[in-house]
């Protein structure tokens, strides 16, 4: 089953970690991916820009804002898709992401496939 | 024996054996729950001409046959694993895997709301109706039925690996299985209601399951030392407190199963909280034989459940002992150490301080609390057993 893990974090969760631990946060990440590439189950993967860059469409198109869809104190910070056979495999690679140490891993089962 | 009698005996001691084997084959309750359902409407139709001589194996073959007439219908349906077929459904010998320990570690997997384990857990290993898990957790029937098929289509949806755990997460996981067993002999710790019993049976499957875990056989020894006073617990409607009951009135046969899990638990040499909640049961359990309560050791079994499982309740367990064993102001020091508004909401609480401010000739402060404890108790037993207690006091000179 594909399933997909989305990484929010607050920004307080930052708040405490030092700086030289933060500039080795881009290598875990890339060591992670590896990991998930190597395993022959990663299917994708995105990293995102801040919130405050992020643009909202919606009413049918009528409508372009500055901002995200909603103000939360979580924001998503990226995404990664993997083919694995069930949940419990999948949590088993979340509590291996970085995020899972920093803010939080959401996972949720692909609705495509049924 | 009646097709009917005999009927309602495989139901029981095959329903969860059974289920395991298709839920786990198909990663779906929901639907293993419908091909058993059908089976046993099937045998209700058959037995009473033709009584097949292994009722498991007939059952399994019925259903299996259902789920894969319906897989041709439904493509929804999708099998993990091949689902065994007796060789010989009419035989004896036929042997059905036993897959009810994933089953269990299913019901309490942490993608699951963890109020929902026990249910779970009734429902899928015992056959228990939703109607009746409802009225044990005091819940409207449509309430625990909703949450109950929402929990069984998370795991259906979301595939959750019908399987025992890695060795790295086993005792995470292991307890809480444990924990969600425990829940349906707490739910019902008075054994005045229908779950008692059904605890004692999961908790001893575990132990069929699990043989050399210390904890597993911890539990198992916990629920049947306390269901061995079930006879004893309740005298004219009114709660008799353990060291007050009349050990004459004890399930002996009970005592013995949970002193043999006890012991098989002490030589594995690994303590834990149930083991430690066994022990403390058994020290009151020796009364029959001895005659006296061995207070000192309980002061020190209590004090070693409070380290290792540091709950409110073991706290109060504790200052209570050293009250009983003589000592009622270190007690009531250990007592006052809890947290003001957490004991004054906590009813058993109230009633230990009632007791050792009693010990210490504090009468006056001592009501007071009995009348605390009294407000926060809803069962008619225990309200009565305490306001016999406050009673006795003023009495008192």
């Amino acid at each position: 089953m594909r399933y997909t893990f989305l990484t929010y974090s607050r920004p307080e969760d930052f708040a405490n970690v030092p700086p030289e631990e933060l500039g080795q946060l881009k290598g875990l990440f890339g060591a992670y991916i590896g990991s998930l590439k190597e395993a022959g189950i990663l299917v994708g993967v995105d990293w995102l820009q801040p919130v405050s860059n992020a643009t909202t469409v919606s009413d049918g198109g009528d409508r372009i804002q500055d901002g995200p869809f909603a103000e939360t104190k979580e924001t998503l910070g990226g995404y990664m898709t993997i083919e694995v056979p069930d949940l419990d495999t999948a949590i088993a690679w979340a509590k291996k992401c970085p995020m899972a140490k920093y803010g939080a891993v959401e996972i949720r089962p692909t609705a495509m496939d049924a | 024996m009646a097709p009917q009698e005999r009927m309602a005996e495989v139901m029981r001691s095959s329903y969860g054996r059974l289920l395991a084997i298709l839920a786990s084959r198909t990663g779906d309750i929901l639907i293993a729950e419908d091909a058993l359902s059908d089976a046993f409407a099937k045998a209700l139709i058959h037995w009473p001409d033709d009584m097949p001589k292994n009722p498991e194996a007939w059952l399994l073959t019925v259903a299996r046959n259902r789920l894969i007439d319906g897989q041709r219908r439904d493509a929804r349906i999708d099998f993990r694993d091949e689902l065994p077929e007796p060789q010989e459904p009419e035989a004896h010998s036929t042997e059905i895997p036993d897959d009810r320990l994933k089953l269990m570690f299913v019901c309490a997997h942490p993608a699951i709301d963890p109020r929902m384990h026990t249910p779970l857990m009734l429902q899928t290993v015992l056959g228990l109706d939703a109607e009746e898990i409802a009225r044990a957790f005091l819940l409207p029937h449509t309430t625990m039925a909703k949450r109950l098929v929402r929990a069984k289509r998370k795991i259906r949806d979301t595939a959750v690996a019908f399987q025992v755990p890695e060795v790295e997460d086993l005792p995470s996981r292991l307890s809480a299985v444990l924990e969600a067993v425990y829940g349906a002999f707490s739910q019902d710790w008075m054994g005045e209601g229908p779950l008692a019993e059904e605890a004692l049976f999961l908790a001893t499957l575990m132990v069929d399951l699990m043989p050399d875990d210390a904890e597993v056989l911890g539990l198992a020894a916990l629920i049947a030392f306390s269901l061995s006073r079930e006879q004893a617990r309740i005298t004219d409607g009114q709660f008799v407190p353990l060291e007050e009951q009349d050990p004459t009135r004890w399930n002996a046969a009970l005592i013995q199963k949970a002193v043999s899990y006890l012991t098989r638990a002490q030589a594995i040499g690994q303590l834990g909280r149930f083991q430690l909640e066994a022990a403390i049961q058994s020290v009151h359990a020796d009364r029959l034989h001895t005659g006296i309560t061995n207070w000192a050791a309980l002061v020190q079994l209590h004090l070693g459940l409070s380290h290792i499982a540091p709950t409110i309740g073991a706290t109060v367990s504790y200052a209570a002992a050293l009250g009983k064993g003589g000592k009622p102001k270190d007690g009531l020091k250990a007592l006052l150490e809890i947290d003001e508004k957490v004991r004054a909401g906590f009813a058993p609480a109230q009633a230990t301080q009632a007791y050792l401010l009693s010990q210490l000739g504090h009468v006056q402060e001592a009501a007071t609390a009995y009348k605390r404890a009294i407000a926060l108790t809803p069962e008619p037993a225990l309200l009565r057993h305490l306001e016999s207690k406050r009673k006795r006091l003023v009495l008192k000179p």
